[in-house]
């Protein structure tokens, strides 16, 4: 646990029963990894955390000590009421943070080229593609390679690295699985890169953190990694099954709803998602005129 | 030095040069003390350096916007382009006319500096007619760009057309009220220091919007057309 | 001929508005009611609403800020407690729709119209006081900066009763805050109150860069301005720089959201991400135009209660510069989960981690001001030293969030809430109460009560620990800021935990609301009839408390760093003043209603911009147009102050002088 650091601070009664608290709570979050990037940017957090403590720590105390000593009522402090420069110490001071900042700095560089999101993941395995659209207010998850979709539910299998692809048919929003890895923005008329990968086995939770509206707290969608043979019997079972995900049930479901239970679709129309990404009110059909949302093309 | 908590007063006994933004004309003469601010600066110079911040955040709000159409110039939905709206012609009448304007403007100056009330009256409306043109100019463009199917509301593209020509076109307006304005009062009170002030501010602002009309004609019309 | 405007507007079936509405409806009207009856109003017209003098102002700025801190407040509570509750299968007691409000109203109302108005009140109060000038360079303007912003915070309060506030957050992004996702009036009172606030923020900063720079005492160079000035210098740099990009950006989104633009719509070509970059382009600079000022109130503070100049002074003034430029340069880390790239990010956060070495210095100054220095810990100094501590911690937290890896996990999680509390709160808001009980003895004449002050920073210090560190917790626990309602028990406990900090600031703000009280009516107690209670070192502590309204009946000769304090204790040593000067007569500008009456149209043509009434924005217009025209038509814009007033003034400030030089005489 790294939280207990504002102890330092005068309010040091409060602390204890922080951490108490949330020693338990910490399953589930960031500090909890469950895939190679969030154990990375963990790390990351934590380094960073470490460096800048070193300094921190030292002044907050020293910023205590030195007000306590020279109190007026100390009589053995010295008083030097002319002192007021001083070439050397102001060089530490100037050096000590920028020093700080030099390696944070390279941490913080190095860290944003390494976990880029639109960077593939190193891997044996082939990745599989994902596409998510958010929606007022659910998730919506595309296999492209299946021809299947899911609605507030992801299934992955584990061990594999998820490629993300990300849009949104409504506001934006931020695709966020905290155990598995950072977050993304979802906007309308663009698409963003995420690709991330759970370990093991598991069932993660999954949410907005871009706040789009009255039924965001309800944004939440569950991640089910599972092993591929697992996982090849869910995308068989879904596959062929109702409903379909065409330009009616699309337009359907592109109405605002909160806390949508979990479905599939045992089929999607090709080219869905670049029609959402297009702005497009629905895929392009055989005869390619524009369709009218809500009408069965 | 004497050690006093009071200050020794050097001043001319008959004036108060420290009021508010007078006096010293920001030399301050012998009573500089330090590395040579001398006091309040005099009221004109406050007045033009207050006008001039004011400017630069008027430049500064115009840049968010040229910034916002540099970004959305190709955003155009489908709809047209700017090669195939603008009228480069009518641009050019009309910076002609702000780039006059500005020269009689600056001619009302220096008649309003030799005390000719004739002389400044008439440059000013003379500058004022020139913007008249040139805001009747852009009007009528707005207008047949309407017509033709391509306002505001087309594209991102308009939108930013619009607005960055259109936030021009508002100042020029501003600027022409307040010529109006300004034309009364020197013909009521005359040339009184006040009102100096402001006919100089008036020919910072107007010389302003023609700074920024020159940035605007190049990046949307000349640009555009390319 | 009323617009959108009808009697759905007015919230009756929502108890918890129309309440809070009826509640405020009739405070306002009993305060009313007893000013007219106790026949107030001809004084506080002719003394107050059309006063041009920046002490007044300043004062009236800061009780704004006080006021609205009350407001912004309620907010918070509704919120803690809420949460507090809505685990699980309890809903809490907010809906969505009211949640979201209080949320956005929260943000809006504690960064405009608390924390702006009170930095900007002490910059007004302070500034040209310790420049050794009798007031602003434009003290009718000063007079409209602080009625348009009063007209942007009536505005905002008004939504509480007619119509609602935005839902969108306090930043309003869209496509959310576009007309098709936000159909109601919400958005367009906050893009209008903003505006019209902002132009407020606008003016006045133009007028206190051209006070620092042209305005100053003799003698009264650059590097011998005193910390605060500054700071104030670099933060109104940045109001010039920043605020502009605000109304244009706010003006963007007011074309789409009333004629159809497509700045930032989905559709249309238009791009919401050019939003996001503008918005921050101007909220980057927001931070440090809040927090600069109260640097230099804490190098103001921390210098006098230490008996000592301030430590580096000019690597101070470097650092304060430094931070105004670079404060443009990183507007990018608010949103490094938009998939810019990987150089984008990491140029951002690099830069961001840039701005903590200034920041840095200036906490290792303090520390050593300290140094060697006899600190008395009167309450501003508590303020100072509780700030420094929690500052620290809450830069730590901000450098960990310009990680561009680590803010994927923690954006727009608790961990950033409490961060940005942790810096506001701990920052800006601890240091206006540093200033404000510093400063308070000299706009007054009085000291405000010391136990009830020493109560109140204890309050809001334990409490603010209590509320965010919680929150720490619980963003790295994986909960989002904005959510009205949780799944996860595990969290109800650390949202109880913050709840109680909130009662503790609470109590803390009842213990300042008292301290106003009791110091009022124990004023005779606390007198300063020194002029300068704490040992000051700046030329604000030569004049009266409070200062007559010419600030100094003869412009000080500033001789050194310290204006003030080399001649005080030459003066105390030979226990003599100067001679007297010749007193001259003073001249100084009127007051007027312009201010009042120019806010009183924005306020028109905003209410019926919101509203869609159209006859009535035109109206409001031609109405602003012809105050501007018998503002320009006024025949005297100045009065004079007899030379036998000012004398009989400075007499006694001499009189007054002359027993500090006997108190003060040396052992």
């Amino acid at each position: 646990m790294v939280r207990e650091r504002p102890s330092r601070s005068r309010a040091a009664t409060a602390m204890p029963l922080c951490i108490l608290l949330m020693l338990p709570g910490c399953a589930g979050g960031v500090l909890d990894p469950r895939g190679p990037v969030s154990a990375a940017e963990k790390l990351i957090l934590l380094n960073s955390l470490a460096i800048m403590l070193a300094i921190v720590i030292p002044t907050i105390i020293g910023t205590l000590a030195v007000a306590w000593w020279f109190r007026a009522s100390n009589t053995r402090a010295r008083y030097r009421p002319s002192w007021s420069y001083s070439g050397r110490i102001e060089l530490v001071t100037w050096s000590i943070p920028a020093m700080v900042v030099l390696l944070l700095g390279g941490i913080g560089w190095v860290g944003s080229h390494d976990l880029d999101p639109p960077k593939p993941l190193v891997s044996k395995t082939e990745p599989i593609t994902v596409q998510v659209v958010s929606l007022d207010w659910k998730w919506l998850f595309i296999y492209p390679d299946l021809g299947i979709a899911s609605v507030n539910r992801l299934v992955v299998p584990s061990g594999t690295p998820i490629s993300f692809q990300l849009t949104s048919a409504t506001v934006m929003n931020s695709f966020f699985v905290p155990q598995l890895g950072g977050q993304i923005y979802t906007m309308a008329g663009m698409t963003t890169r995420l690709h991330l990968q759970a370990d093991r086995p598991g069932s993660y939770q999954g949410l907005s953190a871009q706040f789009s509206g009255d039924g965001f707290s309800r944004m939440r969608f569950t991640v089910d990694a599972v092993p591929d043979a697992q996982f090849a019997r869910w995308a068989a079972q879904a596959k062929g099954g109702a409903p379909v995900l065409d330009a009616a049930s699309y337009a359907a479901l592109r109405e605002p709803s909160q806390g949508l239970a979990p479905f599939t679709y045992g089929a999607v129309a090709p080219g869905l998602f670049d029609a959402i990404v297009g702005q497009k009110p629905a895929p392009p059909s055989a005869d390619a005129t524009a369709s009218i949302p809500g009408k069965k093309v | 030095m004497t050690a006093t908590t009071e200050w020794r007063d050097t001043r001319p006994p008959t004036s108060d040069p420290h009021r508010i933004g007078r006096g010293a004309g920001g030399g301050g003469g012998d009573r500089v003390t330090g590395h040579g601010a001398g006091g309040p600066a005099d009221k004109r110079t406050v007045v033009g350096f207050g006008f001039w911040i004011f400017l630069l955040s008027d430049i500064v709000m115009f840049s968010a916007i040229f910034a916002t159409y540099a970004v959305i110039e190709g955003a155009t939905d489908g709809g047209p382009t700017a090669r195939q709206l603008f009228d480069i012609d009518n641009a050019w009448v009309e910076t002609v006319c702000l780039l006059f304007s500005s020269f009689t403007c600056g001619l009302a100056t220096i008649a309003a500096e030799r005390r000719s009330a004739v002389w400044t009256q008439v440059f000013l409306l003379a500058t004022g007619l020139l913007g008249a043109v040139f805001l009747a100019l852009e009007l009528r463009e707005f207008i047949d760009l309407i017509g033709r199917g391509a306002g505001p509301q087309r594209s991102a593209f308009l939108s930013g057309f619009f607005t960055l020509v259109g936030c021009h076109g508002l100042h020029v307006t501003a600027g022409l009220l307040w010529l109006g304005t300004m034309m009364a009062q020197v013909w009521t009170r005359g040339f009184k220091p006040n009102i100096a002030r402001r006919l100089m501010c008036f020919s910072l602002f107007w010389h302003a919007l023609d700074i920024i009309w020159v940035a605007l004609f190049t990046i949307v019309y000349l640009f555009g057309v390319r | 001929m009323l617009g959108k405007l009808n009697w759905s507007a007015i919230p009756f079936g929502e108890p918890i508005p129309l309440v809070t509405g009826c509640v405020v409806v009739l405070v306002l009207a009993a305060v009313l009611g007893l000013i007219t009856l106790k026949g107030w109003w001809p004084y506080l017209w002719r003394e107050w609403i059309t006063s041009v003098d920046h002490k007044r102002i300043g004062v009236m700025y800061c009780m704004l800020a006080l006021v609205m801190l009350l407001r912004g407040f309620s907010d918070a509570i509704m919120m803690r407690s809420h949460l507090a509750i809505a685990a699980g299968t309890s809903q809490g007691y907010l809906p969505p729709g009211h949640y979201d409000q209080i949320f956005s109203a929260h943000g809006t109302i504690m960064i405009f119209f608390t924390a702006m108005p009170f930095v900007v009140g002490l910059m007004n109060f302070v500034v040209p006081l310790q420049l050794g000038v009798r007031d602003v360079a434009f003290p009718t303007l000063n007079s409209v900066s602080f009625w348009l912003t009063a007209s942007g915070v009536l505005l905002t309060n008004m939504s509480l009763v007619i119509g609602e506030f935005a839902r969108t957050g306090w930043l309003a992004y869209p496509p959310l805050s576009e007309l098709r996702f936000s159909p109601g009036v919400g958005v367009d009172y906050y893009l209008w109150s903003l505006q019209i606030a902002g132009v407020g923020t606008l003016l006045s900063g133009i007028n206190l860069v051209t006070t620092i720079l042209k305005m100053r005492a003799p003698g009264m160079t650059y590097t011998r301005m005193p910390m605060f000035c500054w700071t104030a210098l670099a933060s109104n740099l940045l109001i010039v720089a920043a605020f502009p990009i605000l109304t244009a950006t706010l003006a963007m989104l007011t074309l789409d959201r009333y004629l159809g633009f497509h700045f930032f719509t989905n559709d249309g070509g238009g791009n919401a991400m050019m939003y996001i970059n503008l918005i921050w382009a101007w909220g980057h600079p927001e931070v440090y135009i809040l927090v600069l000022p109260v640097f230099g109130v804490f190098s103001e503070v921390i210098s006098t209660f230490s008996g000592k100049a301030l430590f580096g002074y000019r690597s101070m003034v470097l650092a304060t510069m430094c931070i105004c430029v670079l404060s443009f340069l990183v507007w990018l880390h608010h949103f490094f989960t938009m998939g810019a790239g990987a150089d984008v990010n990491g140029f951002f956060g690099v830069m961001t981690m840039i701005i903590a070495v200034p920041t840095g210095v200036k906490i290792f100054n303090w520390l050593f001001t300290m140094y060697g220095g006899r600190v008395r810990f009167e309450v501003p100094m508590l303020w100072s030293v509780g700030f420094m501590v929690t500052f620290v911690i809450g830069g730590m937290t901000g450098v960990l969030l310009a990680v561009p890896p680590a803010d994927f996990m923690l954006h727009n999680s608790l961990f950033l809430v409490a961060h940005f509390h942790n810096v506001i709160i701990g920052g800006v808001l601890f240091g206006a109460f540093a200033g404000y009980t510093y400063w308070f003895p000299k706009a007054f004449g009085f000291k405000l009560h010391d136990g009830l002050g020493r109560a109140a920073f204890w309050c809001w210090l334990t409490g603010f620990y209590i509320a965010f560190m919680p929150l720490y917790a619980l963003g790295l626990m994986g909960a989002t800021r904005r959510m009205q309602h949780y799944d996860d028990m595990n969290w109800q406990p650390l949202m109880i935990a913050a709840f109680v900090g909130a009662l503790i600031i609470l109590a803390g703000i009842g213990c300042q609301a008292l301290q106003l009280v009791v110091s009022i009516r124990q004023r005779d107690r606390n007198r300063d009839l020194s002029g300068d209670p704490w040992d000051g070192r700046s030329l604000e502590w030569s004049t009266t408390s409070p200062p007559p309204p010419f600030n100094f009946a003869v412009l000080p000769d500033v001789q050194g760093e310290e204006a003030y304090w080399g001649v005080k204790q030459s003066a105390i040593e030979d226990q003599r003043l100067a001679d007297e000067p010749e007193y001259e007569p003073i001249e100084m500008p009127r007051n007027t209603a312009t201010g009042f009456v120019t806010a009183f149209f924005a306020t028109v043509t905003g209410f019926a911009l919101i509203w869609h009434i159209w006859w009535l924005v035109i109206l409001g217009l031609v109405g602003a147009y012809a105050v501007f025209v018998i503002f320009a038509w006024r025949e005297e814009e100045e009065y004079v102050i007899p030379a036998d007033k000012v004398a009989a003034i400075d007499r006694e400030r001499r009189r007054s002088r002359e027993q500090l030089l006997a108190a003060r005489r040396p052992a």
